[in-house]
């Protein structure tokens, strides 16, 4: 089967009952809100569409494409669902596919599902759809450069919070799974955008009026880019911070003497994320992580600039 | 593509299959939470879980083994678990040598992560089971009855259905690409990586439009046939007395289970 799993599923076993019924909790709250706007907002006929596009998303994540090395990516959709059908429909949709794949498939758990929903449903959108909307009245590059960036960063923050999870569950290192989770999808992340931003260009050239501006009311949408920002923002923060730890990972290293192993990296852009003259502080931690989240900008919008030059 | 190719059901004239689908959600979820509660190294525990998995096995006639073969699924997360070995302080056990790097196995660190894998792989079986032996819509019908609200079961109900159709619209942009990329042995076909995202995000958009295009169908046609908003089961749920007993038992099982784990 073309049916791809991804590292973001996670099964039952591997968070403890607490942080399981936490990440429920969240979900819950969050779920709650989403069924009553939507209910308020949407007719009868929206729910068939819905529906669809559940199916949608499920679909096109069997869209792969080759990498490298007999390696493929795919797409996740998070921020492609909420970026077309807006925040609470595209968080419904993602949790209906979630949930199928758990229950159909047993691609992630039932007791964790809470914590696979929000890591790849409700976080994503709400980052998609935050940075999307912050942007609503600019030029189509800067849009495709945002949703880009947005969707990059909606893989990054899945991985961070399922790395977070693990950890607070005692199923693994924090020193280990945070580096480990965030490079592998450093690179998934990069597929995700690629493939959002083309998609997204995709259907602004042949049904623009889908895009609509939408009817969300401006009171709605600055909420939306509050909290999509404050979760961005929250990626970039922590995700330097915890894989920079110094007395974590590198003494455990130091111990087992893979750190020499550890720092002859043929090359790094920003040695263990920091930026050299400030030295090993907090503020140069962070520093990286957005000196790495305008570099990706960059790029995004510069590829945005492209497809659009081009078609 | 053929209609059931994504069904997990399996046809069987049995008491489990019998039994109404919300007990089997309900017990399913007691049994998941029960055993992801067990406390490391509850071996006797592990074997008893194991037992029931087998004994539900046999009751459905799938056979003994019908979860332990589908069960591979969860293995490969098990890696994000490797770290505990090396990473709880106790007792070393041994020590693995890899390239320059020396791991010392501590046997904290082993009881954790067998601990680990046997919980997730009772788990991951009881979770086949229940749709092995439960229709898909009947136990959507179920998570109604269990208070998710309408909404989301309507739209995972419509996401069932509609999946191997549009499996199907994704098979044939696949192959149209296929068709289209034709090469000669051994010369490189097509763009770079970047290139090749952008055509995956193309016919990622051409699907959505097809699917938001044939969800205004399905609209008209589900009007057409009187859908007024709800969707019907033509298996109208009902508690017997054998399904309050199967509960009960389950319940009294799984209540064993804990103790065992405990003392």
């Amino acid at each position: 089967m073309l049916f791809a799993p991804t590292p973001l599923h996670i099964p039952d076993g591997f968070l403890n009952v607490a942080v399981s019924v936490i990440c429920w909790i969240i979900t819950v709250i969050t779920l709650s809100l989403a069924v009553s706007k939507t209910n308020k907002a949407l007719g009868e006929k929206q729910i068939p569409l819905m529906g669809i596009m559940a199916a949608f998303i499920f679909a096109a994540q069997m869209i792969n494409f080759p990498v490298a090395g007999g390696t493929s990516g795919h797409l996740l959709g998070g921020v492609l669902a909420a970026v077309v059908l807006g925040p609470w429909a595209g968080m419904l949709v993602m949790t209906a596919v979630i949930a199928l794949q758990a229950i159909l498939f047993q691609d992630g758990g039932l007791l964790v599902m809470g914590a696979n929903i929000l890591n790849m449903g409700l976080v994503t959108a709400a980052i998609g759809y935050g940075l999307y909307r912050s942007v609503m009245g600019q030029s189509k590059a800067v849009k495709l450069g945002v949703i880009g960036v947005a969707a990059w960063l909606s893989v990054m923050a899945g991985a961070l919070f399922t790395a977070l999870q693990l950890w607070l569950s005692g199923t693994s290192q924090l020193q280990i799974v945070i580096p480990a989770m965030m490079g592998v999808h450093a690179l998934i992340g990069i597929g995700e955008a690629l493939v959002t931003v083309s998609a997204i260009s995709f259907i602004m050239q042949t049904r623009p009026d889908l895009l609509g501006e939408g009817s969300e009311s401006a009171q709605g949408s600055r909420n939306w880019i509050f909290v999509g920002g404050l979760v961005a923002l929250l990626v970039v923060l922590i995700s330097p911070f915890a894989s920079g730890d110094p007395d974590g990972l590198e003494r455990v290293a130091e111990d087992i003497g893979f750190i020499s192993a550890g720092q002859d990296a043929p090359y790094s852009i920003i040695p263990d994320y920091t930026i050299p003259f400030l030295g090993e502080t907090a503020l140069s931690t962070i520093l990286a992580g957005v000196v790495g989240i305008i570099v990706v900008a960059a790029i995004m919008v510069l590829i945005g600039r492209g497809l659009k030059a081009k078609v | 593509m053929h209609f059931d190719a994504f069904d997990r059901y399996h046809e069987k004239e049995s008491f489990i299959h019998r039994l109404d689908p919300r007990v089997k959600a309900v017990v399913t979820i007691i049994f998941i939470v029960s055993n992801a509660l067990l406390p490391d190294g509850a071996w006797l525990a592990f074997v008893f879980g194991w037992l029931l998995v087998l004994a539900s096995n046999l009751l459905s006639k799938l056979g003994l083994g019908y979860t332990l073969k589908r069960s591979i699924i969860a293995l490969p997360f098990a890696l994000i678990a490797v770290t505990v070995l090396f990473s709880i302080p106790g007792e070393p056990l041994t020590t693995l040598r890899i390239l320059r790097w020396e791991l010392v196995i501590t046997d904290a660190g082993f009881l954790r992560f067998v601990s680990i894998l046997i919980r997730s792989w009772l788990l991951v079986q009881m979770a086949i089971l229940l749709v092995a032996v439960t229709r898909f819509p009947d136990l959507i019908h179920a998570l109604e009855h269990l208070r998710v609200p309408a909404v989301l079961t309507t739209i995972i109900a419509f996401l069932y259905r509609y999946l191997f159709v549009l499996t199907d619209e994704v098979l044939r942009l696949l192959r149209a690409r296929e068709s289209r990329s034709a090469t000669a042995p051994g010369s490189r076909s097509g763009g770079g990586v970047v290139w090749r995202a952008k055509v995956a995000g193309h016919m990622a958009g051409q699907l959505f439009l097809r699917s938001y295009e044939r969800s205004d169908r399905i609209y008209n046609a589900m009007i057409a046939r009187g859908y007024a908003g709800h969707l019907y089961t033509l298996n109208p749920h009902e508690m017997k007395a054998r399904d309050y007993f199967a509960t009960a038992f389950a319940i009294a099982a799984i209540f064993l289970t804990q103790v065992l784990g405990r003392f």
